[in-house]
């Protein structure tokens, strides 16, 4: 699996999630800087990592969206090529409207920073296809703005088309409103775009991949990507 | 000549940061607030002296980036449309 990880002025997860993917892939991603107008050769995966891209100025991701290289990430998605947008890189594709609806400040007005469980609504993705439907991953989330909201239209879409991927529940796979710690529409942690091969997620699974952390439930997540390029190959 | 272009959340759009402003004003015993909505305004200067193509451009300016049109709202306003005049 060749991945890509575009690095933003204020990017900070990016080296958390190329150790993850070396780790599990086994290969060392790109490092692409936001100014570069393409991604290298052959790229399979995009990933959008987390941070306080441009401070967070205007809105969360919104200066990140109109950068160089986005103009690229959208010809990879356009042409099928997988993307995944965590936290900031959520908000980012979000921004850029390669998925629907935005990321506002959380209900409770904090920044949080804690695990959280989340259910795994499908696992017949690229992105989902370590793991089983219905399973309930711990990982960390670290964000202030994760409350996903989109029209009522456009929610119910969601829900009609499997695009929700993730969702806050307890460690039981229940929803909770205790549970959904941004207060999110519908407990919404993780969304597809149409053609299931655009993923944002809020929580940071490439943070839970090493035993020695206590915890490898986000390692599925890119196990899954790479068995699903072995199997392309 | 100069612009305003204001940002508001829709209607029924979650405002957390309203809320929190609207009871730190209730807590400053501020009389009468009943409610806070909160927003952005851009102060901007404009080179050109046609209003009417400046009012177009900001509109799209602020589609592109000022809003997210999924939860606000934007309002674009020429406040000075004549360039100040030179002094003799």
């Amino acid at each position: 699996m060749k991945a890509a990880v575009v690095v933003f002025p204020g990017s900070n997860r990016e080296r958390d999630m190329a150790r993850a993917l070396k780790l599990v892939s086994g290969r060392e991603p790109a490092m692409v800087w936001h100014a570069e107008s393409e991604l290298p050769a052959g790229t399979d995966l995009v990933v959008l990592p987390g941070g306080f891209s441009y401070g967070d100025y205007l809105r969360c991701g919104a200066i990140a969206a109109r950068a160089t290289i986005m103009g690229a990430v959208r010809e990879h998605a356009r042409k099928g090529g997988l993307v995944m947008g965590v936290c900031n890189g959520f908000q980012i594709l979000c921004e850029a409207e390669l998925l629907p609806g935005i990321l506002q400040r959380n209900a409770s007005v904090k920044f949080i920073c804690r695990d959280v469980h989340l259910k795994v609504e499908r696992s017949d993705t690229p992105f989902t296809r370590g793991y089983n439907a219905g399973q309930v991953i711990r990982v960390p989330c670290a964000h202030g703005e994760g409350n996903y909201f989109a029209s009522e239209g456009t929610i119910a879409r969601l829900e009609a088309e499997g695009r929700v991927l993730f969702r806050y529940t307890d460690a039981d796979g229940k929803r909770d409103p205790k549970a959904n710690v941004n207060g999110a529409t519908n407990a919404i942690a993780g969304v597809l775009n149409e053609k299931l091969n655009v993923l944002g997620l809020m929580p940071h699974p490439e943070n839970h991949v090493e035993s020695v952390i206590g915890c490898t439930d986000g390692r599925g997540l890119f196990a899954g990507l790479v068995a699903h390029f072995v199997q392309a190959a | 000549m100069k612009a305003r272009v204001t940002v508001t959340l829709k209607t029924g759009v979650l405002d957390p940061q309203g809320k929190a402003i609207e009871g730190a004003l209730k807590s400053l015993g501020v009389a009468g607030v009943a409610s806070v909505r909160q927003g952005k305004v851009f102060d901007i200067e404009f080179e050109g002296g046609d209003p009417v193509k400046a009012e177009q451009t900001l509109k799209e300016a602020a589609e592109k980036l000022l809003a997210n049109t999924v939860i606000e709202n934007f309002k674009v306003e020429i406040t000075a449309p004549q360039a100040a005049p030179a002094t003799p």
